[in-house]
């Protein structure tokens, strides 16, 4: 069981970017960019990882203001870990999930994030909650989320299928995150995607010139 | 009022142009069956997007210059021709205007061709998206174009394309209308709601 540290000393304001996660048979996978940016046209880090973890099974990514990110994962952190240790068992995604969505609903006028929790619990799974900027929680096979999100719609809607297997799931992940980075100009970087299944998480990084191309390119 | 989701693509021998159908000023929509694939000339059409009333005179102004130039150059004109003219008007009415226009068609000296016009800049494309509905489906096309597709693969490209638009954006919507151009000349159809691929509904 290994833990991943998040760098936070993360300056800027960041709105742009594309997070998805995505369910497979057997676990799930959590992905995004890497690009923070000010402004639209200032990129202040090219390199910063947004899935964070907040649980041994459970990570979290964040679309939005990253300063309002930081602080509500930083809660929702120590909330669940609380949470777990009452309940001498590792968390349930939707508990995860849900304290997510207390911290948004009832912050709603100051926060500008929108969250997309995902994870694998013994109870149901590999699962993906998503929390709408307002404090609404849905459960959903896979989804999208961030300013690049818009431009890759179509093509999730066409290519996801149930029920894929980690390596077709992986590939289904980076070919959206790859078209999203190359249309979207505040989504860039390097792709960092989370893999976790019953058996644990890996985190798997791929840069920019690994990345799948498509026609034009 | 604005409409959206326009799509052209060229293939070996000719264009494919695809469009929906819906009308919105606002919140209502005005119009569910409007065909927003017009008429340049016999081989040449334009796909219209952005507002209504704009985009319609744009394309009635193209019509009637091309009927004229045809006239004296003494031949069909060539698509060129027509998009140069669309781009015409769109980059001196620049500040006026808010209609995107894509021009496509066949001639006989180059084929099957692609031209965007967007706020006057001419540029040929092996196909070009447009209207409001586009940006959903450009990590779509962007994985799913390739070059050298035939004429039947090129049309289920372009309904895929618009039916995945029409379920994501809300001023998208009713039925697809289809024209295929090629030498012997330009095939319409109409696709209705019902008949339309679906694709994984959560």
């Amino acid at each position: 069981m290994e833990r991943h540290y998040m760098d936070s000393k993360i300056k800027g304001v960041s709105t742009g970017t594309t997070i998805l996660a995505v369910t497979f048979n057997g676990g799930v996978i959590i992905g995004s960019d890497s690009r923070a940016s000010m402004g639209g046209n200032y990129v202040c880090s090219k390199t910063i990882n947004k899935l964070i973890q907040v649980h041994d099974r459970i990570f979290c990514c964040i679309a939005g203001s990253l300063a309002d990110a930081q602080a509500v994962t930083k809660t929702a952190k120590f909330q669940i870990s609380l949470h777990s240790i009452q309940m001498e068992s590792p968390p349930l995604v939707k508990a995860a999930a849900s304290v997510m969505k207390e911290l948004c609903y009832n912050n709603k006028e100051e926060l500008q994030a929108g969250f997309i929790t995902a994870g694998w619990d013994k109870k149901k799974g590999p699962q993906v909650y998503t929390v709408a900027l307002g404090g609404m929680l849905l459960s959903l096979p896979f989804t999208i989320g961030g300013s690049g999100s818009t431009y890759i719609y179509g093509y999730t809607d066409a290519k996801y299928k149930p029920d894929m297997s980690r390596e077709e799931c992986l590939q289904f992940a980076t070919n959206a995150l790859a078209l999203a980075m190359g249309r979207d100009n505040v989504s860039g970087g390097v792709a960092h995607l989370v893999v976790i299944t019953e058996g644990g998480v890996e985190h798997v990084v791929i840069p920019g010139d690994k990345l799948p191309k498509f026609h034009d390119e | 009022k604005s409409i959206t989701t326009i799509i052209a693509v060229e293939f070996n021998g000719g264009v494919v142009l695809g469009s929906d159908s819906r009308v919105s000023a606002g919140e209502t929509v005005v119009n569910r069956v409007m065909n927003k694939l017009s008429l340049l000339h016999d081989k040449i059409y334009c796909a219209l997007s952005g507002s209504a009333a704009d985009a319609q005179t744009i394309a009635e102004m193209v019509n009637y210059q091309l009927d004229v130039h045809s006239i004296e150059i003494g031949e069909d004109p060539q698509v060129r021709s027509a998009a140069t003219l669309v781009k015409n008007i769109s980059y001196k009415y620049k500040e006026e205007l808010s209609a995107h226009l894509i021009v496509a068609g066949w001639d006989r000296r180059g084929g099957g061709q692609v031209f965007v016009t967007l706020n006057g800049l001419l540029s040929r494309q092996p196909f070009a998206v447009g209207g409001s509905g586009s940006s959903y489906v450009y990590g779509f096309v962007d994985a799913e174009y390739q070059k050298g597709m035939s004429k039947e693969d090129c049309q289920q490209f372009v309904v895929n394309t618009i039916s995945l638009a029409m379920s994501r954006d809300g001023s998208s919507g009713g039925v697809a209308y289809l024209v295929t151009i090629d030498e012997k000349g330009a095939e319409e159809k109409c696709i209705l709601g019902n008949e339309l691929p679906t694709f994984y509904d959560q």
